[in-house]
Formats: C-alpha cells, sequence, structure tokens
C-alpha cells in the first residue's frame, strides 16, 4: 500500500513500542525508496518518542502515516498522551536534560534523526509529537 | 429458563452410567480418529471413566447452573488436568473442549428415552444440560489457553538465556554477542552472565559484539554502558563491536557518547586489538606444501 495508508496504535508498554517501531520499518521496507540509514533514523526516532510516551507521558498512541506531498514520498510518526505535558520544550530538548533516569537525548535527538520535527505540549494536558521523514 | 422440577440429570446418569460412558467414549474416538497417536484408548476410557463419576457426584450435590461452588471444585481441577496436558501434548483447543461437548449427544440421548413422552421435562433438562456442558467445556478452554501462554512465557525465558551467551575468544577475551532487542530484562541477564564468566575465566577483555542487535537507541546505549562499567569493576575492559554503518551514524546524530570505551566496526576487529592489548601477534605464514 501506498501514500494515504494510515494506522494507529496504542502506546502503553515496551512491546507496544517495539510493534510501532517494527511497523515503521516494514512501511519503510515495502516503499523501497528509503535506504537503510534512514530506515535506522526514523526507526530510532520512533523508538525514543514512543518510548517517551509511554514512560513521561503515561500512555497513548502512534498514528503512521505515509504521504505523497509535490512528488515527494513522506512517512509520518504522530505520537500523541494525555500525560503531564512538558513545561519547557526548550529545556527538555537540551541534550543531557531528563527528570527520569534516562540520558536525556530522546528530543534532541529524535529532532536530528528526522526531516520535520513539531512538538506541542500543554502542562497536565499533555503531549503531541510529529516527525517526518521525506524522500 | 428456570425450572422449579428436581432435575433429573444425576438420577439418569447414575442409573445409566455404563451405556452412557460406552456411548461417550465411541464419540470421543470417532472425534480424534486422527489423534490416537497422541492418547491411546486405555488412557481415555480411564479418564473418561474418571470424569464421568466426578460429574454425576457434581450433578447430585450441587447446583445444576453454577459450576464455580465447591461441589463443581472436582470436576473443574480434573478438567483443568486434562486441559493442561493437552495443552502440552499438542492437541487443539478444539479437540479439548470436545471432550466434554462430546458428552451430549449419549446424555441427551439417554434424556429423550427417559422423558420423552413429557415434552416440556426434555426441554427444561436439555436445556440445563446444554449450559451446564457448555459451561464446562468453555472452562477447558480457558485452561488450555492459560496453559499455552504458560508455556510460551517458559520459552521466552528460554530463548532470552540461549540468546545471551557468553564465550571465550582466547585466553582472557571474552565475547558476548548480543541478537535481538536489548531490554532492561535481557540487560540484567547479559551482565550476570558476563560478570560470572569474567570472574570464573580471569579474563581481562571482555567484547560486546552488537551486529545483532537492530535498532541502538538511548535505552540500549544506556544498557551497554551499565554493562561496560560493570564489567570495569570486575577488572575487565571492555570493546563494542558490530556497529554497523547505519547504526554509527545514527548514534552519533542522537548525541550518545560512549566515552573511552574502544568500539570497533566488527567482531574480528575487536579481536585484532585484543590482542595488541595481551601482547598477542598473529602470523601468517606460508601456507605448506
Ligand atoms: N511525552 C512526554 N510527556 C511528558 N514529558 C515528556 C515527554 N517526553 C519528554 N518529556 C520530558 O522531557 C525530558 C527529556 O526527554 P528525552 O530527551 O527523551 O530524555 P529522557 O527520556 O531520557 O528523559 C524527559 O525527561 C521528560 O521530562
Ligand atoms: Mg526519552
Amino acid at each position: 500500500m501506498g501514500p494515504g495508508r494510515t494506522e494507529t496504535f496504542p502506546l502503553r508498554t515496551d512491546e507496544d513500542v517495539l510493534r510501532v517501531r517494527q511497523t515503521v520499518r516494514i512501511w519503510m521496507v515495502e516503499q523501497r525508496t528509503f535506504s537503510l540509514v534512514e530506515q535506522t533514523k526514523m526507526v530510532t526516532a520512533t523508538s525514543e518518542l514512543g518510548r517517551n510516551v509511554v514512560v513521561h507521558g503515561g500512555g497513548g498512541t502512534a498514528r503512521l502515516e505515509l504521504l505523497s506531498e509535490g512528488g515527494r514520498l513522506g512517512i509520518r510518526v504522530t505520537f500523541q498522551d494525555q500525560g503531564p505535558g512538558i513545561a519547557s520544550i526548550e529545556q527538555a530538548s537540551r541534550d543531557g536534560f531528563t527528570t527520569g533516569d534516562g540520558l536525556g537525548l530522546g528530543l534532541g535527538g529524535s529532532k536530528r534523526l528526522v526531516d520535520d520535527f513539531e512538538i506541542a505540549s500543554e502542562v497536565g494536558k499533555g503531549t503531541r509529537v510529529t516527525i517526518t521523514k521525506w524522500k | 429458563m428456570t425450572t422449579s422440577r428436581q432435575s433429573r440429570i444425576a438420577e439418569i446418569l447414575t442409573r445409566h452410567e455404563k451405556p452412557i460412558l460406552e456411548e461417550w467414549l465411541r464419540e470421543q474416538l470417532d472425534a480424534l480418529t486422527a489423534r490416537q497417536d497422541l492418547i491411546s484408548e486405555s488412557d481415555l476410557r480411564i479418564q473418561s471413566a474418571e470424569f464421568l463419576g466426578l460429574f454425576t457426584s457434581a450433578c447430585r450435590a450441587g447446583s445444576l447452573t453454577d459450576i464455580t461452588t465447591v461441589e463443581w471444585k472436582p470436576v473443574q481441577d480434573f478438567l483443568a488436568g486434562v486441559s493442561r496436558s493437552r495443552a502440552l501434548q499438542g492437541f487443539s483447543p478444539s479437540e479439548t473442549a470436545t471432550v466434554v461437548f462430546s458428552l451430549k449427544q449419549p446424555l441427551f440421548a439417554r434424556l429423550r428415552k427417559e422423558l420423552g413422552a413429557d415434552a416440556a421435562a426434555l426441554a427444561d433438562e436439555m436445556w440445563t444440560a446444554t449450559v451446564l456442558l457448555d459451561k464446562l467445556g468453555l472452562y477447558t478452554t480457558e485452561v488450555f489457553q492459560k496453559a499455552r501462554e504458560e508455556v510460551i512465557k517458559r520459552q521466552q525465558l528460554e530463548m532470552l538465556e540461549l540468546s545471551t551467551p557468553v564465550v571465550k575468544l582466547w585466553d582472557g577475551v571474552l565475547a558476548v554477542p548480543l541478537i535481538g532487542t536489548l531490554d532492561s530484562v535481557r540487560t540484567q541477564v547479559v551482565m550476570d552472565n558476563l560478570l560470572q564468566s569474567i570472574v570464573e575465566t580471569g579474563s581481562t577483555i571482555a567484547i560486546v559484539d552488537i551486529t545483532g542487535v537492530p535498532t541502538v537507541d538511548t535505552l540500549v546505549a544506556q544498557h551497554l554502558l551499565k554493562t561496560v562499567s560493570a564489567a570495569r569493576l570486575m577488572g575487565a575492559q571492555c570493546i563494542i563491536s558490530g556497529i554497523r554503518p547505519q547504526i554509527a551514524q545514527t548514534i552519533v546524530q542522537l548525541g550518545v557518547e560512549f566515552g573511552d570505551v574502544v568500539t570497533k566496526a566488527s567482531l574480528a576487529d575487536a579481536l585484532a586489538h585484543a590482542f595488541r592489548l595481551i601482547g598477542c601477534t598473529v602470523t601468517r605464514q606460508a601456507p605448506r606444501a
């Protein structure tokens, strides 16, 4: 299946994170246009942000989309949770910043691994992160 | 549908135990023709006779509509045992539930003979028996499912052990070839195995090879770093090998730093490095004629 395809997955457990990132891998392989490096970067960013939803966001969803814009093929993942939200996105994105016991590289690192990175968060309401990889 | 009439199922079962058992056995054997490799006729006979005895007692003593009461405990336990062993033997869930469902045919035949004249009573009794046997049949399916899940859990644990071997490459040099996903549980197993092997062999170098780890995110990196520092505390130096090009690019962009840990592209490079560290040289000789 090509552009227009979408699928939403729950993100509650580590296994859910695995399932989502495996699906991203499969979708990218199926398109036959993404290189191994591009696949690896997108899958790794998905792993980071998916785990953030589980660990920091109290669970949520990941929505996968295949897109075609101006002749370009893209894959987009939107992570959404109704967790505590992030008070300062600037601070949270700084390398090494963590409120947990992680390495604090998930947000900043994911941003560097993808082509488009959007984040919206409201304290007490939740967080939404959207990443896209274009071909 | 409820009935104020006293059910005659228990009485009919008791009076016709022998023929019901024979007919039921035939039903089961018919359903299992292809499975006679898994259970012998004599075993099936013993099993069926025991079940029928327990079932009859429960029908006599307990409620016919609620199988969770204490009178049904022996029947439940017996069925649980049968389901569990069938799950392990490789029967299908429906083959397992058939044990119970196939009792309907002979039981209904008796009910018809005994109550045929009284249509209302026959309908009531058939209904009661159907609901009862359906509940017991579903119970076998539940137990069957649980037993299967236990098998899967155990296999996962075994895989965990299997997939984290520590191998000795050379005197003083160990290697841990990691394959699959490195979650916290795996990391703990790897670390335990590695530290134990370091102590046992007195090794000073441990190569952690991640060729078989498809995704290295910050959590995996953190687990690797944890393993490296634990090995250090035991007096062994770690080399991380098998960092494929796409993984190298990704971890650099992520911002992960392995500090002063030596990293190598392949296990062979890591071994060559280890040889240098322990002062071992490998020389190529002209092949003997
Ligand atoms: N979905 C989220 N909901 C709430 N807080 C989040 C979420 N994602 C990230 N954060 C916050 O941003 C910080 C940095 O995240 P990240 O860079 O992934 O590092 P780490 O997960 O290692 O802490 C987290 O420690 C957390 O406080
Ligand atoms: Mg994170």
